[in-house]
């Protein structure tokens, strides 16, 4: 273990050298586009295969400097202490680059399954209790998602998150408190005032072609 | 199996936040197993969570986080706990409560041939697997809270509808009903109820018989 200790160190310095480089190459892709100086959806997805396929450190990096902030104001918000969410959002973090075979673009953005990630941490670390998840599903014959698939689902998450930017403040409240841990079980089950529907037909997320594919 | 009764979007937004009790999550994982349909609209409710979570206030990490995080990675990532494989009645995240097949069950007799099985969740809903023979009548009952039942083999009847396999009964505290078991196979359910939290503390066996079932 010690012997290793400074190549550690060295991938870890390297490690953000590539960071930089990464950055930048997203910069100069980003110069054309005129609207939005955001990495998109698919690049974040891209990060999330370069992890699965050739274990990159560098997209890692990117990946870290993005999300893992969003992760701990994320589990604060959901009333974790800075330390407990600084040291789950680690936690996700190094989850996602251990499960990253399990990441399939075609079924879920790179945030959504992040997302997943750190709902269930917060979970064990908040409640201290299990998470039953549903069987695994083989989900065709097709190893590799079609490109297509993944490129239908980032544009259907875009306009989620378009459609919750539309919401009437006390309804965008309600899904709030819902994910950020302030609204009972209950008070989810008989809230009459959830948007659901509302945001459901503003996307057509998944639903008619996840269901041809597993059919 | 064709599903005539899913989960309602209120129950699958509070799977995919996160806010059900884990008896609650122990059933919509089961019945997720079975529907692909309900999976589907599951994705939708996790989009909702990815979305809210990447427009929150960012909260910088530590400045040596990404270092040890990156240190981390090296290190061999813990042995993934072994799945069991589905029986050919419970579902893969039931199988895991059970530690086994239906044969492991340890079901105690609650009387007029009724069987039950506690499974081990936190405190906040109770779960339980529930064995009516052909034709018997469940003593009739009203709830305390939601009461969600899961059909794994057979069918029942009460006075709001029919349940078959892979249906899913939602019973608020106004439904007051006398669930009976069709004939054929005997019927198997798994039921989560939620335990009101006085339940805590010294007597939470002996305040079961209130559940009733």
């Amino acid at each position: 273990m010690l012997d290793t200790a400074p190549f550690q160190k060295a991938d870890a310095l390297t490690a953000s050298r590539h960071y930089a480089a990464a950055s930048a190459a997203v910069c100069l892709r980003q110069k054309g586009k005129s609207v939005s100086s955001e990495t998109t959806p698919e690049d974040w997805s891209a990060l999330i295969l370069r992890v699965r396929d050739t274990q990159d450190k560098a997209a890692f990096a990117a990946l870290f400097r993005h999300f893992a902030p969003r992760i701990k104001g994320f589990l604060m918000k959901s009333g974790a202490s800075a330390t407990l969410a600084e040291e789950c959002a680690q936690d996700v973090m190094a989850t996602l680059w251990q499960k990253a075979h399990l990441f399939d673009p075609a079924r879920a953005s790179a945030a959504t399954w992040i997302f997943t990630i750190a709902r269930n941490r917060r979970i064990d670390a908040l409640r201290k209790s299990r998470r039953p998840e549903p069987e695994e599903l083989t989900w065709g014959p097709e190893a590799e998602p079609d490109q297509h698939e993944a490129l239908e689902l980032s544009q259907d998450t875009e306009r989620l998150g378009e459609a919750l930017a539309l919401l009437p403040q006390k309804q965008r409240d309600l899904i709030e408190r819902a994910y950020f841990h302030d609204l009972s079980h209950s008070e989810i089950a008989t809230e009459t005032g959830l948007p659901l529907g509302t945001i459901k037909s503003r996307i057509r997320l998944a639903l008619e072609r996840l269901r041809h594919k597993m059919s | 199996m064709t599903i005539r009764h899913h989960i309602t979007d209120q129950l699958l937004m509070g799977y995919s936040a996160g806010q059900l009790p884990e008896a609650f999550n122990l059933v919509i994982a089961a019945h997720l197993s079975f529907c692909d349909e309900c999976r589907a609209r599951l994705g939708a409710f996790d989009a909702i969570g990815g979305a809210l979570m990447g427009e929150c206030d960012s909260v910088a990490m530590m400045e040596s986080s990404l270092t040890a995080t990156l240190d981390r990675l090296t290190q061999p990532a813990p042995a993934p706990r072994l799945r069991r494989k589905a029986c050919k009645v419970l579902p893969a995240p039931l199988v895991d409560y059970v530690g086994g097949d239906l044969a492991s069950v340890k079901w105690r007799s609650i009387g007029m041939g009724v069987r039950q099985a506690i499974l081990p969740t936190d405190a906040g809903a109770t779960a339980r697997l529930l064995y009516i023979p052909a034709g018997q009548k469940v003593a009739d009952h009203s709830h305390r809270g939601m009461e969600l039942t899961l059909v794994l083999q057979g069918a029942f009847s009460d006075e709001t509808d029919r349940f078959g396999p892979g249906d899913l009964e939602i019973a608020n505290d106004d439904l007051h009903h006398q669930p009976v078991a069709e004939e054929g196979p005997d019927c198997i359910c798994l039921a989560a109820t939620e335990a009101p939290l006085r339940f805590n503390g010294l007597l939470p066996r002996l305040a079961q018989p209130f559940l009733r079932i």
